[in-house]
């Protein structure tokens, strides 16, 4: 497993550089927004890692909560394997489809829901699942503040404002918000309990997004906003670089959350060992 | 183009800065576990 | 989840009742609500002296700050009364369920808000010479649906942040985020209401689905909170 670490990062640093090069200099420069708009293949990739890391942390949430309960785990287990079976069925079943969803994409999300669910459940143990929670936390701030960052400094040279209420900006910045609410509880509890108050804001969060994502959504269609990354079909050959990049920041979010997670192991075993100690200790040296 | 390079260079920024407090924290533990292996 | 199912409402109303009864004798915390929210109406009407048509464009977002603060300095208060003498232990180890006492502390809070929200209204409609050109009827399930929003969530929060340094802090940092959509509806909604442009209907039925929404999952997981330690 320790090898597997070295070869990792190399591979990340090479896609990293390539995706770069591809970025920057390879993929069509843009009609109207000239180069400008190769942040998009920084700032889009980030984005979807974001999404993703915060969605690890949403099923490890859950898991937390529900596995010490096997009636709750049970029911839980259930629900995600409907939630899977269902997509498929309404990928297909559904007609039309709201603008710009593919059958495939619905269907492919219930079945990765269920199947991240199904596969985080097997490899962590309910303690375990905790410390990654808080790692993909971390993780997805990091990721989500690049998306806040890049998204101004893109949008002002090209629509000349810093910022907007659109749907995706706002929810997105709920999304930052909510996220930093919870490392911020992290830090600040000091309850022994802090992981299972974590979980059930997590899962307050998550039931919070699409509503902040309706909401913005109704709000735009009563007060029109700038229309904002339009839908329609994209130049293959940007795709091409946009996959690279998300790839290539994959690999990077893999790897910054692999050692984040050691890290968060080797500090909690050495919570429990001073602890001991403290317990241990003869008590006239204190 | 200056946005451009300001958007990249604020990315990496960023996730270095992050990085570097992973390491902060690491070289921290590292003290820690050192005392607690001389006891 | 055992303990859901018993009797709900005699403890909930014995909760409640106590409550308002320990409110009216000592009065602080409405004594102290009060004023700040006179305080905060005052303080906006300095900051912001619109006239007549533009008041009513901004009237909505100003009122529910004004009234998220209020709510706010009244959650703090909440549960702090019941840490001292111990009472939330008590709480703990008795029979009653855990959604009992959430009901009776929201429904406590929501008393209080809504107590404030009638004082300070009339003091906004005259520093801001509002006038509601839509159906004026509507804003009384706006602000209910939308002081609930805002209680139910925060009792949930509040109750959370008892067991973390900064208490005070803790709760609007945990509450806002969370509220964003709330405060959208609650918002949008008084604006098209007084300006009579557009129609309140979407934001009211959003604002009732976040209702439900939370109010359903505080109560699924206040238990796990109350008993935290």
């Amino acid at each position: 497993m320790k090898r597997v670490f070295p070869i990792l990062a190399l591979l990340t640093a090479v896609l990293l550089s390539c995706a770069l090069y591809e970025a920057l200099v390879a993929a069509p420069t843009e009609q109207t927004m000239g180069n400008v708009q190769r942040i998009f293949y920084y700032h889009v990739p980030s984005a979807w890692t974001a999404f993703l890391l915060f969605f690890i942390n949403f099923v490890c949430s859950i898991q937390y909560l529900v596995r010490p309960n096997p009636v709750a785990d049970k029911l839980t287990n259930w629900t995600v394997i409907a939630i899977g079976i269902a997509a498929c069925i309404a990928a297909f079943v559904i007609r039309p489809l709201p603008e710009g969803i593919e059958p495939s994409s619905v269907a492919t999300t219930g079945l990765a829901i269920a199947g991240f669910y199904f596969l985080i459940r097997k490899c962590f143990s309910q303690p375990r699942t905790d410390a990654l929670a808080v790692v993909t936390a971390e993780v997805g701030v990091v990721f989500c503040t690049v998306v806040l960052v890049t998204g101004p400094l893109w949008a002002r040279p090209v629509w000349g404002i810093w910022w907007t209420w659109d749907v995706r900006l706002t929810s997105t910045l709920v999304l930052w918000l909510i996220y930093v609410s919870y490392l911020m509880l992290r830090r600040f509890s000091t309850s022994g309990q802090t992981p299972v108050l974590a979980a059930a804001l997590a899962v307050f969060g998550a039931l919070d997004v699409p509503l902040v994502y309706f909401s913005i959504w109704i709000f735009r269609t009563q007060h029109p906003q700038p229309v904002i990354g339009g839908g329609g079909s994209i130049d293959p050959r940007m795709l091409h670089v946009l996959l690279i990049n998300w790839l290539a920041f994959l690999c990077f979010a893999a790897l910054v959350c692999w050692s984040r997670y050691r890290l968060e192991i080797l500090q909690r075993e050495v919570e429990e060992t001073q602890a001991l100690e403290a317990l241990l200790e003869p008590r006239s040296s204190r | 183009m200056n946005f451009l390079y300001a958007a990249y260079t604020a990315t990496w920024i960023i996730h270095i800065t992050y990085l570097g407090t992973l390491v902060r924290r690491y070289h921290r533990l590292s003290g820690e576990i050192e005392e607690l292996k001389k006891k | 989840m055992s303990k859901s199912s018993a009797v709900p409402s005699g403890v909930t109303g014995a909760t409640l009742a106590k409550d308002l009864r320990l409110e009216w004798r000592s009065k602080d915390a409405l004594n102290s609500m009060l004023f700040f929210s006179l305080l905060v109406v005052v303080v906006f009407s300095f900051s912001f002296d619109p006239n007549a048509e533009e008041s009513r464009q901004i009237a909505g977002g100003l009122v529910w700050v004004a009234f998220l603060f209020a709510a706010v300095v009244a959650l703090n208060q909440t549960w702090a009364r019941e840490l001292r003498n111990h009472v939330l232990d008590a709480y703990r180890v008795s029979p009653a369920p855990a959604n009992s006492l959430f009901l009776a502390k929201a429904s406590g809070n929501f008393i209080f808000v809504a107590v404030l929200e009638i004082l300070m209204t009339p003091l906004f409609i005259m520093f801001y010479k509002l006038r509601a050109l839509g159906p004026a009827w509507q804003l009384i399930p706006v602000a209910a649906l939308g002081t609930w929003a805002l209680v139910v969530n925060g009792t949930f929060f509040a109750a959370m942040s008892l067991r973390t340094r900064s208490r005070e802090i803790m709760l609007p940092l945990l509450l806002f985020p969370v509220s964003i959509p709330a405060l959208l509806a609650m918002v949008n909604a008084t604006t098209a209401i007084l300006t009579g442009e557009l129609s309140a209907k979407f934001w009211i039925v959003l604002l009732s689905t976040y209702d439900v929404v939370f109010t359903i999952a505080c109560l699924l997981l206040f238990e796990l909170v109350l008993n935290a330690e």
